[in-house]
């Protein structure tokens, strides 16, 4: 949204000073501490591992920007993977077609989200924390708690197949995606339609935004989004299990803040939120790699995640330390 | 009545670079009420917090009823009898106007419990004091703004202030509260209270003030009697220069109607109405606040269902049911309240001219043409001249007068047959305000139809071609050029 002609990878890398500052650190740190770290296949790898948070958090960042939040998105996740997977497998359905209902019931779950908060007004969180444990159960009601295996390679090879023999396909999604929503949030009325509601709504509606139709709209996309991250997660784990996914909601809404979007609304950037993406993958990546254990794990990302977020909100303050690039 | 309270003298203050403050000289008697104006950014409000106690002056001395004073922190400041009222009220709505009196240092009892009674007590006291009609147990929450801006004087003077600072306390009231606070006002003088006085509307400068202060580019212009002075004259030392007309109105009403409001009624706010607009006219509507002008209004531009009445456009009988719809026949409206409804503060210059244009910024019928946008964004930054360091940045950091030109260049973009104007000029200072009347004359000369809305009288009366007064929903009155005089819109506003 510039109206003078800057170069768009000087400006990401200059709006995003800070996390990447963030993210070169912890890169630097965890090669120096596995030698594994920064080898092709390794990287590869993380690519591979963080494409699932990334169809989370693109949905998350227009949400937020909007002023709304998702918690449901986790487990639309868990629905459309485990209905997915039982329809092939228990009903004998073609695969196309259950990937349909799969992704109609996550659009499904996020229209809802989006209706009855722009509808009625009602605040996201609540909505959204009901709409999860409604999907979830509904995962679990139809696969009676049980993962279902399935081994058609026609299926499985959506998220275990490589372009070119080494790039894992999720990562190849992951990258379209983002593109997508890059343009849409940067280069469409829509997207300034998202940034002028979380601004203030009023003069939105007063400047005719279409508020409804945009909250609905964004909402339901955050839903397809999860169907599909959920579907791909599926084919890749060769199965369809209904506790899959729990707490995804709250890594995409890591990944948002970490990368400067506003829980206020009006603000936010894909390209930060990919940032955001990243941190949290590279932390597990690299934990992983020196055998921590998965408890450790958690405390460790949770701090990192704080002190991250304190760098952060020092922008425009008085800069502590050397992160002057920050501003 | 004559001893000097405070002098000021060559007061600068510096931030990084730039100079807010050049060597300003103020002085102030008791029992005065001393006005202090200029342009936004000239640097009242620096001043204001350089007496406070929350700025430090780099150079110059403040001497209170005769004595150097040091005012090293907002506790100095209050210790040396200087009250401040700010725009924004800042009390505890959850409170009672006797604790709000008392936050922060409530008389306790030997247990050590607060001593509501001797609160309840002594706020009563002060509240009489200035002959105010307020209970002071009732929640500040529950009372008007004019009222809770009376509180505020209360707390203030509470402290025992020699100096009381008033920043633009009229923005928000009605005339008939407007007239209350100048009353109380008149009690502080014969107590002996310095007042000083910010606002921009001159009017009042002339009826409360003694003597005017005028401040521009944070250098001192001059202090003048107010009676040796009139408007022309300090407009002129305001902004430097002759503006010319103030009031730049050519007449230029064509016969070709564009608006036809006939019997429009909305709930209980609006009842009623008929009129119409034609091209090239400016039509004015007065009235109290309250008496639903901005209601009709919004009823006009689609943003509230209008429940009776017929609205013709154009020649065509329409029925918005949302502002989208009352956009694409060609109305646009400046709402009333910048801030809330006119812009989306924390987003560029850029982004707010063009959002209720994007539709034909298309280059495929989806993405925004960067340079369709750029080129949009840079006429109207060039025809209304708006103030921006750039078109980028946020639109909070510009002047309200630039503010409003954005929000006026962001209708102008969608090329409105009709503009309605609610409060065009509220919160903008003199110099933008004579460029606003400019623009908004120059629109109606090329025949655009205006409507405008506006509490400020010299403005409505000298601006448009005729004026509808509006009572309790009601339209009253329509007056002509040559009925238009404060007393006759006041005497219909009021049904007196």
């Amino acid at each position: 949204m510039n109206t003078k002609t800057v170069n768009p990878v000087m400006g990401m890398l200059k709006n995003n000073a800070g996390i990447i500052v963030v993210l070169l650190i912890l890169c630097v740190i965890l090669s120096i501490a596995s030698p594994v770290f920064l080898t092709t296949d390794n990287l590869i790898s993380v690519l591979r591992q963080v494409s699932n948070n990334v169809f989370l958090a693109l949905g998350m960042t227009l949400i937020m920007i909007l002023g709304g939040i998702d918690l449901s998105v986790g487990a639309i996740v868990a629905v459309s993977g485990t209905l997915t997977v039982g329809l092939i497998v228990n009903n004998g359905l073609p695969i196309p077609i259950a990937i349909l209902c799969g992704i109609l019931i996550g659009v499904a779950v996020g229209f809802l989200n989006g209706l009855i908060i722009a509808k009625f007004k009602l605040p996201a969180f609540i909505v959204t924390l009901a709409t999860m444990n409604i999907a979830s159960g509904i995962a679990y009601i139809y696969s009676g708690g049980r993962s279902t295996r399935i081994t058609d390679s026609a299926f499985t090879s959506i998220g275990t197949g490589k372009l070119f023999g080494f790039i894992p396909l999720p990562v190849i999604y992951m990258i379209i995606f983002i593109i997508i929503f890059m343009v849409v949030l940067n280069k469409t009325k829509f997207g300034t339609n998202i940034y002028a509601i979380g601004g203030n709504r009023e003069a939105a509606r007063l400047s005719g935004v279409p508020s409804m139709k945009v909250e609905i709209t964004v909402y339901t996309i955050a839903g397809l989004l999860a169907a599909i991250a959920g579907i791909v997660l599926a084919a890749r784990m060769y199965s369809g299990q209904p506790s899959v996914g729990s707490g995804y909601e709250m890594d995409a809404i890591a990944a948002c803040v970490l990368g400067g979007v506003s829980m206020a609304g009006g603000r936010g950037r894909i390209s930060g939120t990919i940032f955001g993406v990243l941190i949290i993958g590279v932390v597990s990546n690299g934990l992983n790699l020196m055998g921590v254990s998965s408890f450790w794990q958690l405390l460790i990302k949770g701090l990192i995640i704080l002190i991250a977020v304190l760098i952060d909100a020092q922008k425009g303050k008085k800069l502590p330390f050397s992160f002057k690039l920050a501003k | 009545m004559t001893d000097t309270v405070l002098k000021m003298q060559g007061i600068a203050k510096s931030f990084g670079g730039t100079h807010a403050l050049k060597g300003i000289n103020f002085e102030l008697k008791a029992g005065e009420i001393h006005a202090l104006l200029g342009e936004n950014g000239a640097g009242k409000s620096t001043l204001i917090k350089v007496l406070g106690g929350i700025h430090k002056p780099d150079k110059g001395e403040i001497h209170i009823e005769g004595k150097l004073a040091d005012i090293s922190s907002v506790q100095s400041a209050r210790d040396y009898g200087i009250g401040i009222i700010h725009q924004e009220i800042v009390l505890v709505p959850e409170l009672s106007v006797a604790e709000n009196i008392f936050l922060g240092r409530e008389p306790v009892t030997k247990w050590g419990f607060k001593d509501k009674k001797k609160i309840i007590n002594q706020a009563k006291q002060m509240v009489e004091q200035l002959g105010l009609d307020i209970d002071v147990s009732t929640h500040v929450g529950e009372l008007t703004v004019a009222q809770q801006q009376l509180v505020e004087i209360v707390k203030a003077i509470s402290f025992n202030v020699k100096i009381l600072v008033m920043d633009e306390p009229t923005s928000s009231l009605s005339d008939e509260e407007v007239n209350h606070l100048f009353v109380t006002m008149e009690k502080l003088r014969k107590q002996n209270v310095g007042i000083i006085y910010i606002s921009h509307r001159l009017e009042e400068l002339f009826k409360m003030s003694d003597r005017i202060t005028v401040i521009r580019d944070g250098s001192y212009v001059g202090t003048t009697k107010t009676s040796k002075i009139d408007a022309e004259g300090l407009v002129a030392m305001m902004v430097g220069r002759e503006l010319g007309s103030f009031y730049p109105r050519t007449y230029s009403v064509q016969e070709d109607e564009v608006l036809r409001v006939e019997n429009l009624s909305r709930d209980k706010v609006v009842k009623n109405v008929s009129f119409r607009v034609r091209k090239g006219e400016i039509l004015g509507f007065s009235g109290l606040v309250g008496a639903g002008r901005s209601e009709l209004m919004e009823t006009i531009f689609g943003a509230y269902r209008n429940t009776d009445g017929k609205v013709t456009l154009n020649g065509e009988l329409v029925n918005f049911k949302n502002c989208i719809q009352a956009i694409e026949k060609g109305i646009a409206m400046v709402p009333e309240d910048r801030k809330r409804q006119g812009l989306v503060l924390e987003n560029s210059v850029g982004f707010n001219i063009t959002l209720a244009n994007l539709g034909n910024l298309m280059q495929n019928g989806l993405i925004v043409s960067e340079k369709k946008r750029n080129e949009l964004i840079k006429k109207y930054i060039k025809d209304l001249n708006i103030k921006t360091a750039s078109a980028d940045i946020a639109v909070s950091s510009l002047s309200g007068g630039n503010q409003q030109k954005v929000v006026i260049a962001k209708w102008l973009a969608t090329k409105p047959k009709l503009l309605i104007l609610d409060e065009p000029t509220r919160g903008v200072d003199v110099g933008a305000r004579a460029e606003i009347y400019a623009i908004i004359n120059q629109l109606a000369k090329e025949g655009l139809a205006i409507i405008m809305v506006s509490s400020d009288l010299p403005e409505i009366i000298n601006m448009c071609d005729s004026i509808c007064v509006m009572r309790n929903g009601e339209l009253v009155a329509q007056l002509d050029k040559s009925d238009m005089t404060q007393e006759n819109i006041m005497r219909y506003a009021t049904g007196g």
